[in-house]
């Protein structure tokens, strides 16, 4: 019986070794190497990709992107909230508007972030409405900036701060509120001091699973911060593209897998509450 | 009676949990053999040994005098009724018992499909699916779908668990008498003491992974080999070591007649329970006595009555 | 504030809907341009007069039922051997390919190929985009599959083997047929994620294999052009309606 096990087992290991061990480990070396003159790497060994990280610009990149993704997560989880609560109060239609919550978010996320494309830039549908409209003279600068960023990361995680709300929301004992009525709360003194303290498992859940795809993220940015907002994603990206440093490109991605996995590791450690 | 199955010191070890500690049992051809014990006695752990779900930290399964040892669960000529009957889900009552047909030849199995079919009464629902079954049918196609494989040894998990309580003591019925027509081994697995002794041939009573004792209903009701034997089949007064069971406990007036076999008690309280009264007593020197009791009157609290037994009805525990 | 609650839930609904919906509803506008002109299927055609477009469409299907093939064989049978018995040594990797940010998959892959290639004298193409999308859709078939394998009873496998059939057949004969629905939701679910992906794709892939996602994204980066929302519009549909084909399955 072991040997079927194992059988089974077999190919999923060899593509986790193939496709997800070696390429790290490749960066992993690469990381150690000097540039090559068109991409690529070369030797001697050195740890100049590493070292490169503590630049000022580079430190500076690295605090941007906590910053956005601090602001989008606590953006999410404001709003994801309210949608939580209303859907595990909607009684036989939950798992209707549950769906539709999570319908957009498996649809395409490409398309998605194009969505606000075409609805912000300057030819978009809101500036042609609002200069229609005789409100504005000037297309307002919509896309292109930090704002436009995060609403893209907000509307992209929203439904993944939504799911496990939900979940811990649903699993509360409704005769929990009850009883804080009862004992002479107002509804909103109930949901501050009974509520939300309750579902704090599914907040943390929640914010981490939209904070860790937000500190990574690099459509969202590319699309709709354009050229201007620089953030670890493009970072890395440019680092094998444009700007042909693999080496620096290599040590970059280990750093934000580093963060990633840290994270992971902290929240994984809660019992009981690992991300699905 | 020659013997179909025989375990051999088994003994199973799960990390360092001892789950069976050297089990020896031999079970007969034709017995309706019942293992019977409390949750995490073993009980589960032998059956699953027997038909290969596990393999034994230690000795040795033998069917038909032929040692089991290594050989997985489809090589092994014995069928298993599940606690939950596992029937499977996505095909119908018919294809659940003609399910071994194909990896058990031999035989004519389309006859046999039809006898069984027959005999467990499943004629008008072998179109169905598990799901539309009420619970004893379910159980009824799980009988089948081991009968037809023509197994040595039958093990039943806990058969009646799963049932509505009111159907138990008919559906115990029909298993005794099903296995008497059938004339196959069954190895009964239960934890109440009241069905192993109304249908077995034999039981093995087992605690804490070892065995307790093995005999007749008779025999362990009323000759129990342990403290454990006696107290796990029914209640029974511990009164100086001797053992007596409550139905067979009297209450008589205080006489103050003296005796080996009777004792001044204090009545503490009465209880009607409809078909007797169950009364609690304290004797003199301290100790609790439960007796059942045809009579329905006349017993108060804080009387003072005799205690008394025959003695033929003491239990005796071997030194 | 019960009202209140829901005209929040309300209109953050529409904040989720009413981009897409926008974005379907001018791709059956006759303008250029975002002023409603009237009804039109033009851009549709435009879209489908595209060859560039038509063949990055059927490269993205070939590359989708490609990864989707293997993956979801490969991620069942990982799934059945975690459920014999779990092991860290692969919930921890599946998990952590959840996690990866998209980009660095990207890169170590696009590392991974160009140094083997070196000694495999092969170069980018649509092996390597079907290679990427197996490797970060294999942990999504884990996921739906293991969730399906926890609901299934597992002495029905025990009474196969006890009345005679091997591992290998109970597993085709009693797991496999009731794990189906969770197979197919995981397949669906892997066909949407691997048909969708731009980042991971637009750096393995090779001059022949454009993706429908990159040519999408191209053309919205270029400027306004309706097809795009055709394009787009399409794409949602087909796409939504696999995943609530899936859903629907991993909920039976």
């Amino acid at each position: 019986m072991r040997g079927l096990r194992e059988l089974c087992l077999a190919p999923a290991a060899a593509v986790l070794a193939a496709l997800f061990a070696a390429p790290m480990g490749i960066l992993a070396a690469y990381s150690l190497m000097t540039r090559g003159a068109y991409g690529g790497v070369a030797t001697p060994f050195t740890l100049e990709g590493w070292r490169r990280m503590a630049d000022a610009l580079y430190v500076a990149v690295l605090i941007k992107s906590f910053v956005v993704a601090g602001i989008s997560t606590a953006l999410c989880v404001l709003l994801g909230f309210p949608l939580a609560l209303f859907i595990a109060r909607a009684g036989a239609r939950k798992n209707l508007y549950l769906a539709l919550v999570m319908l957009p978010f498996w649809t395409s996320f490409l398309i998605r972030t194009y969505a606000w494309m075409f609805l912000l830039r300057d030819t978009g549908l809101v500036n042609t409405v609002l200069l229609g409209l005789g409100l504005i003279h000037e297309p307002l600068p919509l896309l292109y900036n930090w704002g436009a960023v995060i609403l893209g990361l907000v509307y992209g995680y929203l439904p993944f701060v939504v799911l496990p709300l939900y979940a811990s929301l649903e699993r509360q004992d409704p005769a929990l509120e009850e009883t804080a009525a009862d004992l002479g709360a107002r509804p909103v003194e109930t949901l501050f001091r009974v509520t939300i303290p309750l579902c704090a498992p599914g907040l943390r859940a929640g914010a981490m699973l939209v904070f860790i795809p937000c500190l990574g993220a690099y459509l969202t940015p590319d699309l709709l911060g354009g050229g201007k907002t620089i953030l670890m994603g493009t970072l890395i990206q440019n680092q094998f593209s444009s700007a042909r440093d693999w080496p620096f490109g290599s040590a970059l991605s280990l750093g934000l897998m580093a963060l990633v996995t840290a994270l992971l590791w902290m929240q994984a450690r809660r019992k009981g509450e690992t991300l699905p | 009676m020659g013997t179909v199955l025989e375990l051999r010191g088994l003994s199973k070890r799960f990390q360092e949990q001892v789950a069976l500690d050297d089990l020896n049992l031999c079970i007969g051809e034709g017995e309706l053999f019942s293992l019977l014990g409390p949750s995490g006695c073993g009980k589960t752990t032998t059956l699953r040994l027997v038909a290969g779900f596990e393999e034994p930290t230690a000795g040795e399964v033998r069917l038909r005098g032929e040692s089991l040892a290594g050989k997985r669960p489809f090589e092994r000529n014995v069928s298993t009724v599940f606690q939950s009957y596992a029937l499977f889900p996505h095909l119908t009552v018919r294809e659940n018992i003609e399910f071994g047909l194909r990896y058990k030849r031999g035989g004519d199995g389309r006859r046999r499909v039809k006898e069984c079919v027959e005999m467990l009464e499943l004629g008008d629902k072998q179109g169905r699916k598990p799901e539309q079954l009420s619970g004893g049918e379910k159980q009824r196609v799980a009988l089948a779908r081991s009968l037809v494989v023509q197994p040595d040894v039958l093990l039943l998990d806990e058969p009646l668990s799963a049932l509505d309580p009111n159907l138990r003591s008919q559906v115990r019925a029909e298993l005794r008498s099903l296995q008497r027509r059938v004339g196959i081994t069954f190895v009964f697995i239960t934890h109440d003491q009241e069905e192993a002794l109304s249908v077995s041939d034999r039981i093995a009573l087992l605690n804490r992974g070892r065995l307790e004792q093995v005999g007749s209903p008779r025999d362990l009701y009323l000759r129990p080999a342990s403290r454990f034997a006696a107290g796990f089949l029914g209640p029974v007064n511990w009164i100086d070591g001797i053992g007596v069971r409550p139905e067979k406990t009297r209450i008589e007036a205080a006489a103050g007649g003296a005796g080996a076999r009777r004792m001044a008690a204090t009545v503490e309280s009465s209880t009607f329970l409809g078909n007797c009264l169950h009364v609690e007593t304290r004797t003199e020197s301290g100790q609790r006595v439960v007796a059942e009791v045809a009579r329905l009157d006349g017993v108060q609290s804080g009387q003072r009555v005799e205690v008394a037994w025959a003695a033929e009805d003491e239990i005796r525990l071997p030194e | 504030m019960n009202r209140l609650l829901t005209l929040t839930a309300v209109s953050l609904y529409a904040f989720l809907h009413l981009p897409l919906l926008v974005l379907c509803a001018f791709s059956l506008n006759r303008s250029r341009f975002t002023v409603w002109e009237g009804f039109s299927l033009d851009w549709y055609r435009a879209a489908l007069g595209d060859g560039q477009l038509m063949e990055a469409a059927l490269n993205s299907v070939v590359v989708a039922v490609g990864a989707t093939l293997i993956s979801t064989a490969i991620g069942t049978l990982c799934a059945y051997g975690l459920w014999k018995r779990e092991s860290r040594a692969f919930t921890l990797p599946l998990s952590l390919t959840l996690a990866t940010p998209e980009i660095v998959t990207g890169v170590s892959l696009l590392a991974f190929f160009q140094w083997a290639f070196r000694y495999l004298h092969m170069q980018l193409g649509m092996h390597t985009v079907v290679l990427a999308h197996v490797s970060f859709s294999i942990a999504f078939v884990v996921m739906v599959v293991l969730a399906r394998l926890r609901t299934f009873d597992r002495s029905l496998e025990e009474a196969a083997l006890d009345l005679g059939a091997t591992e290998w057949q109970a597993f085709g004969r009693v797991t496999l047929p009731n794990l189906m629905p969770g197979v197919i939701a995981a397949a669906l679910l892997a066909f949407t994620i691997s048909f969708d992906d731009y980042v991971i794709t637009s750096m393995v892939a090779g001059v022949d294999s454009e993706t429908l996602p990159m040519a999408l994204y191209a053309m919205a980066r270029r400027g306004a052009n309706p097809a795009v929302n055709a394009v787009s519009t399409v794409m949602v549909v087909g796409l939504g309606a696999l995943i609530l084909v899936s859903e629907r399955l991993r909920k039976r």
